[in-house]
């Protein structure tokens, strides 16, 4: 291969995302990407055509999130580029790496409301790590370097290079670009010394201390030297929806999620603490609850790739902008200079031991003959053995899944935190299985977050993506009848179905396996045969219509106060 | 409390959006804003001052940070800067009010830029204090426009 060969724009494209080591791309095709779908023609990069642009995004994203690559989508101008933005933005609030190629209209057009023209640049300006309108086709090459690098270096985040047609018809002399020309971004990798070294020794005296940990441990890929801190100073550790993965659950150290739907234990052991180590995490509101009650005993040490995480919310007694990965080493390295006893902890330890005795998550089979949600998680959990990549849509049945499946290994988890999308599961769960194909890939769905994407289930059949659909069907758009139930006097506005669709008759008009699941005895064997058969199934599980999602914070009060903390037999006599 | 930002920028298309954009989303008020060729013709230097704002101004810096375009920030405290802006005003000039005008000017080192039998065009540069007191004087005599660059500013010394 020669060093430098002229070629059209699109198959500069192509080749640039072959020389960034994409190997598969989402997408969707229309008038002025037609160049990038000709060249597409004769290169080996897979391409998955979805079945609506949404689907793409999200593929691309449940692809990154599942291995750690940078996950790739394109859309065409206008409608496809705006069919995107939901996926961007569920990328950008949960940092997860995709480049987005969005077709333009000719460059001497842009400006003019020509036909299927979106200001694409400008409409995501706000939901990107950054973006590129690239008018200049000399500047391909470099640009779609620097877009990888950008989007899954630093904290991660979504990229978006727009292409007018003009770019992608003109001559370029390509040639691979392994340099940057980026002055204004030099993420922090290593971590101030000093800081670590005052962290190192905050966390040898602390008597009560917890390793707060989210999604930028996953990401940097930081979770042997997590396992390793935990251990060296017996440290518990609660993670958040993000984070969940990120330490083995079925660890003796392990609390489980906090925050709003978390544990009672992961909860209290926040408020108790006398040193909380933030690890990656961003003190979210759905983590914290009301802010000045959150860890009001406690040191806080926040540890962040992302400087402007640190002190948003809570301001840290020592901040440490770095790479978790770095970091959590050095920190280690550190505490095996210092002089320690586990004296120091067990009495903390055993408190905590004691509360997940008194307090664990708990539920009752449903009067009414239905499936208790939870009881489908935990056959899934146990069918599985904790291996299987859990994908998830939005709801109720998301909060069960973290609540009832055992995490056992990053990236194992996928699920739309930060942004909170109903459809992500289904095409999420397509890019993770194309991602891994050697894992089974399970998509716990809601009956409603599942029609939002529905469309996804042709893409699987038509590529062979055997994932299994698990709809924990409970006729509601469960999360929200649930608010209304406990704060606004059970008045169900609006969310209730009425009609639904046979799920089952749905699933196999695609092509797929569908089943139908409503007595207990039925759900593992419905669960393994799915999981068998080597195709894309769903399995519409009736699930009780009026069950909650407990424990739970109320939005705003402090995490203490969990309404469903307590397990009835368990409730002490007044 | 009043902040004088001084932001180095990659000379690119569509940065000013995305820095003007930034702060309009967590809110903050952008008062002036002036843009301009920096030593390096690569790079662009920003000034932007805020006032009033509520919330801490090293948030808004930290975010601005992540911007991948924006090369360095400075946060220019009043003791250590020179802040300067330039302004065209036009004047009522008819009559005796011409000779007032001229008299105005005179004091304040204003410069006559453009003048015709109505009115008269006075150029002043200076700091916002001293526009503001320049206006207050022109004010009685009528003031018909004015135009402000906004405040540049630059850190004194080496510094
Ligand atoms: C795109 C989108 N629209 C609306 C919401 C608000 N919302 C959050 S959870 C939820 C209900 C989801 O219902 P379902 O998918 O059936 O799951 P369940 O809660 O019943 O398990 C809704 C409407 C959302 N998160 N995303
Ligand atoms: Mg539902």
């Amino acid at each position: 291969m020669t060093p430098q060969s002229k070629m059209k724009g699109s198959e500069a494209i192509v080749r640039a995302l072959q020389d960034e080591g994409c190997d598969v791309i989402f997408g969707y095709p229309g008038g002025v990407v037609i160049p990038f779908y000709d060249a597409l023609l004769d290169s080996s990069l897979r391409h998955i055509l979805v079945r609506h642009e949404q689907g793409a995004a999200h593929a691309a994203d449940g692809y990154a999130r599942a291995t750690g690559k940078v996950g790739v989508c394109i859309a065409t101008s206008g409608p496809g580029a705006t069919n995107l933005v939901t996926g961007i933005a569920n990328a950008y609030l949960d940092s997860v790496p995709i480049v987005a190629l969005t077709g333009q209209v000719k460059s001497d057009l842009i400006g003019t409301d020509a036909f299927q023209e979106a200001d694409t640049t400008g409409i995501t300006l706000p939901i990107v790590k950054h973006s590129y309108l690239l008018q200049d086709a000399a500047e391909l090459p470099r640009v779609i370097h620097e877009a990888f690098h950008i989007a899954g270096t630093g904290r991660p985040g979504p990229v978006l290079i727009d292409i007018p047609v003009t770019t992608s018809l003109a001559e370029v002399s390509y040639k691979r670009v392994e340099t940057l020309g980026l002055p204004g971004y030099r993420p922090t990798t290593r971590g101030h010394v000093k800081q670590i070294r005052a962290a190192a020794r905050a966390i040898n005296d602390a008597e009560r201390p917890v390793l707060y940990v989210g999604g930028g441990v996953i990401s940097a890929g930081a979770a042997p030297e997590l396992l390793e801190l935990a251990e060296l100073r017996r440290i518990p550790v609660t993670t958040t929806l993000m984070g969940l993965g990120a330490f083995p659950e079925t660890h003796e150290l392990s609390l489980g999620m906090l925050g709003m739907h978390g544990t009672v234990t992961a909860n209290y052991a926040v408020h108790e603490c006398d040193l909380l180590v933030a690890v990656g995490a961003r003190f979210d509101d759905r983590v914290t609850g009301k802010l000045s009650a959150f860890a009001p005993k406690a040191k806080v040490i926040h540890i962040d790739i992302d400087p402007a995480e640190i002190g948003k919310n809570v301001p840290p007694l020592i901040p440490i902008v770095g790479d978790a990965k770095h970091v959590l080493a050095a920190l280690v390295k550190e505490l095996q200079g210092l002089e320690w006893t586990p004296e120091r902890t067990s009495a903390w330890l055993a408190k905590l031991k004691g509360w997940q005795d008194e307090y664990p998550l708990h539920y009752e089979d449903p009067a009414d003959g239905t499936l208790a949600p939870q009881y489908v998680v935990e056959e899934i959990d146990r069918v599985t053995r904790h291996e299987a990549v859990v994908v998830s849509d939005v709801g109720q049945h998301q909060m069960w899944a973290t609540q009832y499946y055992t995490f056992t290994f990053p990236r194992q988890w996928v699920s739309s935190g930060g942004l909170g999308t109903m459809g992500f599961g289904l095409p999420a769960s397509i890019g993770a299985k194309i991602g891994r194909p050697d894992a089974t890939v399970v998509d716990i769905s809601g009956d409603g977050g599942f029609q939002m994407t529905v469309q996804e289930l042709a893409t699987a059949v038509n590529y062979d993506i055997p994932v299994v659909v698990a709809i924990l069907d409970n006729s509601y758009l469960g999360m929200v009848r649930q608010w209304q139930d406990l704060f606004w006097n059970k008045r169900y506005s609006q969310t209730h179905f009425e009609r639904q669709p046979d799920f089952k008759m749905l699933a196999e008009a695609y092509g797929a396996v569908g089943m139908r699941v409503t007595e207990k005895d039925e759900v593992a064997d419905a669960l393994r045969e799915a999981i068998a058969c080597g195709r894309p199934a769903v399995i519409d599980f009736k699930v009780a219509a009026e069950e909650n999602v407990y424990p739970m914070v109320p939005a705003g009060t402090s995490i203490t106060e969990m309404i469903g903390g307590v397990a009835p037999r368990r409730r002490k006599k007044s | 409390m009043k902040h004088t930002l001084s932001v180095l920028v990659e000379n690119k298309p569509g940065v000013l959006t995305r820095v003007a954009g930034l702060f309009a989303r967590r809110g903050f008020n952008i008062e002036s804003l002036a843009v301009g060729q920096s030593e390096d013709p690569r790079l662009s230097r920003i000034t932007i001052t805020i006032d009033g704002a509520e919330r801490p101004i090293d948030q808004v810096m930290k975010q601005l940070h992540k911007l991948i375009n924006v090369v360095k920030i400075r946060n220019l405290q009043p003791s250590g800067m020179v802040a300067e802006e330039l302004m065209l005003v036009k004047v009522n000039a008819e009559g005796e009010k011409r000779a007032e005008v001229l008299q105005v000017a005179e004091v304040f080192k204003a410069k006559i830029v453009d003048v015709d039998r109505r009115t008269v065009v006075l150029r002043v540069v200076g700091s916002t204090q001293k526009l503001e007191a320049f206006l207050e004087l022109l004010k009685p005599l009528g003031v018909l426009e004015i135009v402000r660059t906004g405040i540049i500013a630059i850190a004194r010394g080496k510094g």
